[in-house]
């Protein structure tokens, strides 16, 4: 068993019991399905926007080469500068880099996956900068010393009375139980950390060819401050985050809230297509860009699950997901959590350690029908349990399939076995099966019938 | 050892000879922009610019942002000016635009031109900031503004108010005649910010309940001429 998965589990059979959180999860969950559902039933035809959104995207992806060349080409055209990252060490060192250059100390960080993806926080720290996460719910996630929960609400587990004792633990504030107030603490403490920084970084939402611009979505201001205030802009992005035209975006920005928080648009949409232009008083003199690969294209190689590249990381489907409710987000131990984590984890991360997480879904579906674009979701982890079995087959596996395919193939032992099956079903119950040990903990096995399926039938059709 | 950039195109190419099938469509859109194509299934703007701004009042009051209108400039002045004092302002930002300096004249209180000078700290101790914009979008009650009206990038962020002065004429109904709009504005000069602003700056981070104000404004108001 992979490290990983002997994790998981332990986690996952922890969280699962543990009904006051999962309450808290569903209880903070409830007003996100009202609204979307307010949002979305004032879509003319939220099916069709969804065939749009999902067109706009495969058009980018399956033309990859090109559309990122455009980008470039228009992205260096406006003044910024391009970086490329083959993988997170290089996308590390680039940044540290940039900010060696510049003699910078304070750096301000709006909400970015990415950097999450490549543990940029460690390193700069350890190179020994100032890093704040600007977004309240990262913020709150840097002081607590833990990963994000879910990739856009990444404290949503957290209740107020913690948030109140770790920031007067840390900011050495009054206690309180208002999340207003609580907002309001974080808002105090982070304005002058903006005003000091030398360096923002951000991630990005979209790139658009056509203009060479990025597109930012955040609901705090954060991010349109880390983008104003400091004197080097640095966005890290994925290549797949690519679009064709602006014009795209006016679907995606609204689907992308609508979605994912049950917003009509989140709150700001930003463009930025360079550093600050002649004539503009304010905004940074230098805007770098840093476009990562970090096994993107190994995904991209795999035209069944190509479209999983077309997430705009909305965490509809985490929202929707009977296993993410339970289990909670930080048993996945990715990155990126839920339904969309468990599909592409494997293929960024290894197959063999990360399998398991194509078993973390009941199935239903419930992802595939709320992505915005249309991904496939849960067939892709079908997809996976498939490519895992055919790649490095357990001895369950081996074991398995071949006495199946030895019985099936032979009625009388076919039988036989069943005969035997159903006369041994009571005692059966009583033994520790392998690999049923979790199902029978919960549930009985269901009484035997005295005569079988193939026997019945026999004796109707006479 | 090559380069990444070549690198990274190379795996590109190679991943992309196998092509992948065209997404399971209901009905394959006809061709042109997504926005003109998808226009249709988007929620609505508004055929008539009446119709889109009853949308946009909807939209902004769901919002929490305040639309005020007046029927010329002088009323427009006039009601920043009360605002001001109802809020007792001391310091007001705005951008150096021809239509906003009579507004800043009528303010009671402290006022400055904040394009003239970059200066974080002074603007950050500002009570609002004043500022035109691009257009506004009936069809999600978003207002665009720019690095080029709006006075930068940070006047519409960092003082704890927002004020946009605007006529009621560069009200479009939806995202994509406000993104065509600015592309045939500025073509390949674009602003080095453009910024859709969807009500005050918000947070749903502490057990998901709305909080106003998270960093950006507290408060947004549309005052709209005409
Ligand atoms: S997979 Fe779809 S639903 Fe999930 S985050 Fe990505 S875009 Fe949203």
């Amino acid at each position: 068993m992979s490290d990983s998965k002997a994790i998981f589990l332990k986690d996952a059979t922890v969280n699962a019991a543990d009904g006051d959180q999962r309450a808290f999860i569903r209880k903070a969950l409830g007003g996100y399905y009202v609204n979307r559902d307010l949002q979305k039933a004032r879509y003319r035809d939220w099916e069709r926007a969804r065939d749009a959104a999902s067109l706009a995207k495969w058009s980018a992806v399956n033309d990859l080469a090109n559309v990122l060349e455009k980008f470039v080409t228009n992205f260096e055209r406006n003044g910024g500068v391009v970086h490329w990252a083959r993988d997170a060490a290089e996308a590390r060192a680039i940044i540290l880099k940039i900010a060696e250059d510049n003699k910078a100390k304070a750096i301000v960080k709006s909400k970015c996956m990415t950097s999450e993806e490549i543990h940029l926080n460690d390193a700069l720290e350890k190179a020994g900068y100032g890093v704040v996460e600007s977004d309240l719910g990262e913020f709150i996630q840097q002081l607590r010393g833990e990963a994000p929960y879910h990739f856009v609400f990444p404290c949503m587990h957290v209740k107020r009375e913690a948030i109140s004792e770790l920031f007067t633990k840390h900011l050495g504030t009054a206690p309180t139980d208002s999340p207003e107030e609580l907002t309001m603490i974080a808002r105090r403490h982070l304005r002058q950390l903006y005003v000091d920084a030398d360096i923002g970084i951000t991630g990005a939402n979209f790139l658009v060819a056509e203009t060479g611009q990025i597109s930012i979505t955040e609901n705090e201001g954060n991010a349109r401050l880390t983008a104003a205030l400091p004197r080097i802009h640095i966005a890290l992005s994925g290549i797949e985050k690519v679009v064709n035209h602006l014009d795209d975006l006016s679907v995606l920005l609204p689907m992308l809230a609508t979605a994912g928080a049950g917003q009509p648009m989140t709150c700001y949409n930003t463009l930025y297509s360079g550093p600050r232009k002649k004539g503009e008083c304010d905004g940074p003199e230098q805007f770098h860009i840093v476009l990562l690969d970090n096994a993107r294209t190994r995904l991209l190689a795999d035209p069944e699950q190509r479209d999983a590249l077309h997430c705009i990381r909305c965490g509809a489907c985490l929202n929707v997901c009977p296993i993410f409710k339970n289990i909670g987000g930080l048993a996945y131990g990715t990155t990126y959590q839920g339904p969309i984590g468990s599909v592409i984890t494997p293929h960024l991360r290894g197959l063999k350690q990360w399998n398991h997480l194509s078993g973390a879904s009941s199935l239903c579906g419930a992802c595939t029908d709320a992505c915005p674009v249309r991904i496939d979701l849960h067939h892709h982890l079908l997809h996976n349990r498939r490519n895992a079995a055919k790649e490095s087959p357990t001895l369950f596996d081996q074991v398995f399939h071949h006495g199946f395919n030895f019985v099936i193939k032979r009625p009388w032992l076919f039988a036989t076995g069943g005969r035997i099956f159903r006369a041994t079903l009571p005692l059966l119950q009583k033994l520790p099966l392998p690999y049923m040990g979790a199902w029978m903990k919960t549930r009985d096995l269901p009484k035997a019938p005295a005569q079988s399926f193939r026997d019945q039938w026999k004796n109707q059709n006479v | 050892m090559s380069d990444a950039r070549s690198d990274i195109f190379a795996r590109i190419r190679e991943a992309l000879k196998v092509k992948a099938p065209k997404p399971h469509l209901k009905g394959e859109p006809k061709p042109g922009s997504t926005s003109s194509v998808a226009k249709p299934w988007l929620p609505d703007g508004g055929e008539t610019a009446d119709a889109s701004l009853s949308i946009l009042a909807e939209q902004l009051a769901k919002l929490k942002a305040v639309l005020i209108r007046v029927p010329d400039h002088a009323s427009a002045a006039k009601a920043v000016a009360e605002l001001s004092a109802a809020k007792n302002w001391k310091k007001v930002a705005y951008h150096g635009h021809p239509l906003l300096r009579p507004v800043a004249a009528a303010l009671p209180c402290e006022t400055w031109e904040a394009d003239t000078s970059f200066e974080k700290q002074r603007l950050e101790g500002c009570d609002a900031g004043i500022t035109t914009c691009e257009s506004i979008v009936a069809q999600l009650g978003a207002i665009l503004v720019s690095s080029a009206s709006s006075g930068g990038r940070a006047l519409s962020i960092l003082p704890h108010v927002h004020v946009v002065v605007a006529e009621a004429s560069q009200v479009v109904p939806d995202l994509g005649s406000a993104l065509a709009l600015a592309k045939a504005r500025h073509g390949d000069q674009m602003p080095s910010m453009l910024s859709f602003i969807t009500g005050p700056s918000r947070t749903g981070d502490i057990e998901r309940i709305l909080v106003l104000g998270a960093h950006g404004p507290k408060e947004l108001y549309l005052v709209l001429v005409g």
